[in-house]
């Protein structure tokens, strides 16, 4: 094996954790993991959170991130044993052979240099070249990753460019001192669909012309797909299965990789309309104090009982902003909101506890919006006895009830939420925003936080929710793969206006507007060359114009 | 940017025509008036009455305070009343007196607490860091006067390497002048590193958490490479803050130490005329006081706005 460039054997990460009233222990995240990569080439690392990924990933830098330590196994890059790497050495070895791309751009550039002083840092740190070469090398790599204006793009601070515009830069960084080996950590998972195309095809691209090898991290196997030669897929620390991308995508043997695959394939099938609406949001118009123009222009929709509504959109279209108009948190200047047949107030003061209680909300973070001094009791109790007036044996009985509903069951009652995991979490919301017995309930990217298969079954129990109590969802998300999932109407938005609206047969289907269009091409496939395939039909039809 | 920073200015200019209020007003409360102070508790009605005559006190407050913040605009601050001497020349001395001592004082002591707190980042929960807080912690916690009079006993009296007194005239060299104010020099020092200090030091470990440091760390750069060029950078404010704070106090708090040392600086000055109830004296000590710190605060939020990249370099 001349060519291997990384040899990982027998892999150990633990880590020192602090669990609340108790001594802190040291724990074992990644139980001996073994994989090489040759020179050259795209290892992809993927699995859910918590699986071990980025400590994986990181330990080809001899780094651990937080307590986190290498505690067995050896890690050969270019023959070398590195965790055994000290001082200086480690540092030349850091900065020219193995470098990294954050998930996160904007908070991994320094908000107080110029791109690019960060961009040629590690050059001219070790002497590896230059300060003129490393500016040359920057400005061809900034050409290569097509940012705009690449000759002048390095003399910007951070905050002077776009997010996806930032990841591409940081891939410079880490191309610059022309490493053997490129780690990148999630490089597009914050990036709206329609950026990390361009972003994807940018490194895909650089990784092909540099001859880098790559360790590519990510939970999305359809993006992993496209941009590595090996797919490795992890589960709680361990190596679950290994193989080509061809193998991994279309005949993957073991149980959790099929599950993999198979998600987000569900298709939800859309219910007949009825007539019955519940709610009907009429020419809304909306600003922030301060900003001079409207972040919402003139949306209309409606909303039937028992169906769902999901509005997508990338960041900055308009569609958290319209859950706060009808929640009455940002009062509109002009249009109105009609709710079970009467008119509501605009804002949050003018409304009868009776609104309040018809109109609940679920929300993206479940940790942040629950008290982490309360039991999982008190957290669902509370609406019971705010808008019923329920105590007592009566009010439990209830409590497990719901806690029944959403499958946790009466063991949970006493349970403190930094004991459950982020879906347990989420359920608990979805109780507590159940026990108001509301007709509409408002879930703002209640899924994206949360790991495909767990985000899965999070989908599913809404869908049989919804059956049993006819209660309508205005679900807010990006992920079109969930719209898929849930939705009866979708309402597409952009740059806080509707460009498209109606039944989901309707509006995923052709014939599309153009912003619909690039949004649903922009989705990854589970399949190989979707990437190039999409590009090369891009290109036709821009040349056709 | 331009805007806020004027507005600054704007701020500080409002802020000191506040404190000018603030002092007259308070000082008219309370009881007696300069009349009274001049002439003494036995002063018989009649003297007291011709004084204030004489002295204007009799028209009303507001119209005082006018004149007299017309005379502060035009740089006359009035004639003290115990000695008659004018009071802009007079402290016009004194006052330069207190800025050489605090200069050289916030010279040594800014530069020394930035490094020290750069330091204590660097050796974090190590030895160096806990002693470099176990002294500067313990060297504020000690009264100034005392740890003036504790230099004092053991630098002049013990061992009579420097003079005990930090007197300074006329025809002093700069060297001269230098070697007497070594020992307040010393004490203002001790007074203000610790929390400059420490707040360099916080101010950098709150930086040394973000995501920026990581990739700093994994580009292979030293420790104190990370801290100096990107941790550092990023915590300029706050740290400019609280040592604007701190020069602030130099100036202002010098009081005690100046009297320990008898050096004639304005804390010296101030005191003398608070015991014989010199109102103008008071008056214009106070507003230059004030407006030390306003000055100073002002220049922390100014350089704090030039320090955010952000507000530097608009999209």
């Amino acid at each position: 094996m001349a060519d291997t460039l990384v040899d990982v054997r027998g892999l150990k990460i633990g880590a020192r954790i602090f669990p609340p009233g108790e001594k802190p222990k040291d724990i074992e995240i990644v139980h001996g993991v073994d994989f090489t990569v040759e020179k050259g080439k795209v290892l992809g690392l993927i699995g859910e959170s918590g699986a071990g990924k980025s400590t994986i990933g990181l330990s080809t830098l001899a780094y651990g991130r937080g307590g986190v330590e290498l505690t067995g196994g050896e890690v050969f890059v270019n023959g070398r044993d590195i965790l055994n790497l000290k001082g200086g050495d480690l540092r030349t070895f850091r900065g020219h052979e193995v470098t990294y791309v954050s998930q996160s751009a904007a908070a991994s550039f320094n908000p107080a240099k110029k791109i690019m002083a960060q961009v040629t840092e590690a050059c001219t740190k070790h002497n590896l070249c230059s300060k003129e070469e490393a500016e040359a090398r920057a400005v061809t790599l900034f050409t290569k990753l097509g940012l705009p204006d690449p000759e002048n793009i390095g003399n910007r601070y951070p905050h002077q460019v776009s997010g996806g515009q930032l990841q591409r830069c940081m891939t410079a960084l880490a191309l610059c001192p022309q490493p053997d080996l490129v780690i990148f950590d999630e490089p597009t998972t914050a990036l709206d669909v329609t950026t990390q195309i361009d972003v994807l095809a940018a490194i895909k691209e650089a990784i092909r012309d540099t001859g880098v090898a790559a360790l590519y991290i990510t939970h999305d196997l359809a993006v992993v797909a496209q941009v590595s030669d090996h797919i490795m897929v992890l589960q709680h620390g361990r190596m679950v299965e290994y193989g080509t991308v061809d193998h991994i995508i279309n005949t993957p043997s073991e149980p959790y990789t099929q599950a993999l695959v198979s998600v987000r394939s569900n298709i939800h099938e859309e219910k007949p309309e009825t007539g019955d609406v519940v709610l009907k949001v009429d020419g809304i118009s909306a600003r922030y104090s301060g900003l001079k123009f409207d972040v919402l222009k003139d949306v209309s929709v409606e909303l039937e009982a028992g169906h769902t509504l999901a509005v997508v959109g990338e960041s900055g279209s308009g569609k958290s902003t319209l859950a706060r108009v009808i929640t009455g948190l940002l009062p509109p200047h002009t249009g109105s909101i009609e709710f079970g047949g009467r008119t509501l107030s605009a804002d949050l003061a003018g409304r009868t506890k009776e609104d309040l209680r018809e109109l609940q909300m679920i929300y993206q973070m479940a940790d942040v919006a629950m008290n982490p001094r309360q039991t999982i009791g008190t957290i669902i109790g509370r609406p019971l006895e705010f808008y019923f007036g329920l105590k007592g044996a009566e009010k439990h009985k209830r409590i497990v009830e719901l806690l029944d509903e959403i499958e946790m069951g009466e063991g949970f009652i006493d349970r403190y939420p930094a004991e459950l995991s982020g879906g347990q979490k989420q359920r608990v919301c979805i109780a507590r925003a159940l026990a108001a017995k509301p007709k509409l309930i408002i879930c703002d990217e209640v899924t994206s936080a949360l790991d495909p298969l767990v985000a899965e079954d999070i989908l599913k129990l809404l869908l049989n929710l919804q059956k049993i109590e006819n209660v309508s969802y205005l679900f807010i998300t990006h992920d079109l793969a969930t719209v898929k999932a849930i939705a009866d109407s979708i309402a597409v938005m952009y740059q806080g206006e509707l460009v498209r609206y109606g039944p989901k047969s309707k509006v995923l289907n052709p014939p599309f507007d153009d912003y619909t269009d690039l949004l649903l091409s922009s989705v990854p496939e589970m399949k190989l060359g979707w990437l190039e395939e999409v590009l090369a039909h891009r290109k036709m039809e821009s040349a056709g114009n | 940017m331009i805007k806020l920073v004027i507005q600054r200015l704007a701020l500080g200019c409002l802020l000191l025509l506040a404190a000018s209020a603030l002092i007259f007003f308070g000082i008219e409360i309370l009881p007696g008036d300069a009349a009274q102070a001049v002439l003494g508790r036995s002063a018989t009605a009649e003297a007291l009455a011709n004084l204030r005559a004489e002295m204007g006190l009799g028209r009303p407050a507001i119209v005082r305070y006018f004149e007299w913040l017309g005379g502060v605009v035009r740089g006359d601050l009035g004639v003290a009343l115990t000695n008659g001497v004018d009071i802009t020349s007079a402290l016009a001395d004194r006052f330069s007196k207190t800025l050489f001592l605090a200069f050289w004082a916030a010279l040594i002591s800014v530069p020394l607490a930035i490094f020290l707190g750069l330091l204590a980042v660097r050796f974090r929960d190590r030895w160096p860091d806990k002693m470099i807080s176990a002294i500067t912690l313990t060297l504020i916690s000690v009264p100034e006067f005392i740890v003036g009079y504790v230099i004092m006993f053991f630098v002049a009296v013990k061992w009579q390497l420097l003079n005990p007194l930090s007197i300074v005239t006329a025809n002093m060299g700069v060297f001269e002048r230098l070697e007497a104010i070594l020992l307040p020099v010393l004490v203002l020092t001790f007074v203000v590193l610790a929390q400059m200090m420490r707040m360099t030091r916080a101010a950098i470990l709150n930086v040394m958490e973000s995501a920026y440091i990581e990739t700093a760390e994994l580009k292979g750069l030293s420790r104190f490479e990370i801290i100096a060029r990107h941790a550092f950078p990023n915590s300029i404010a706050p740290v400019v803050n609280v040592v604007m704070l701190n020069m602030a106090y130099l100036i202002v708090g010098v009081v005690v130490v100046e009297v320990v040392f008898n050096y004639p600086g304005m804390g010296q000055y101030l005191v003398d005329h608070v015991t014989k109830r010199d109102v103008p004296v008071v008056q214009a000590a106070g507003l230059i006081f004030a407006a030390v710190y306003i000055l100073f605060n002002m220049f922390a939020d100014i350089i704090s706005i030039l320090a955010n990249p952000r507000l530097r370099h608009p999209k």
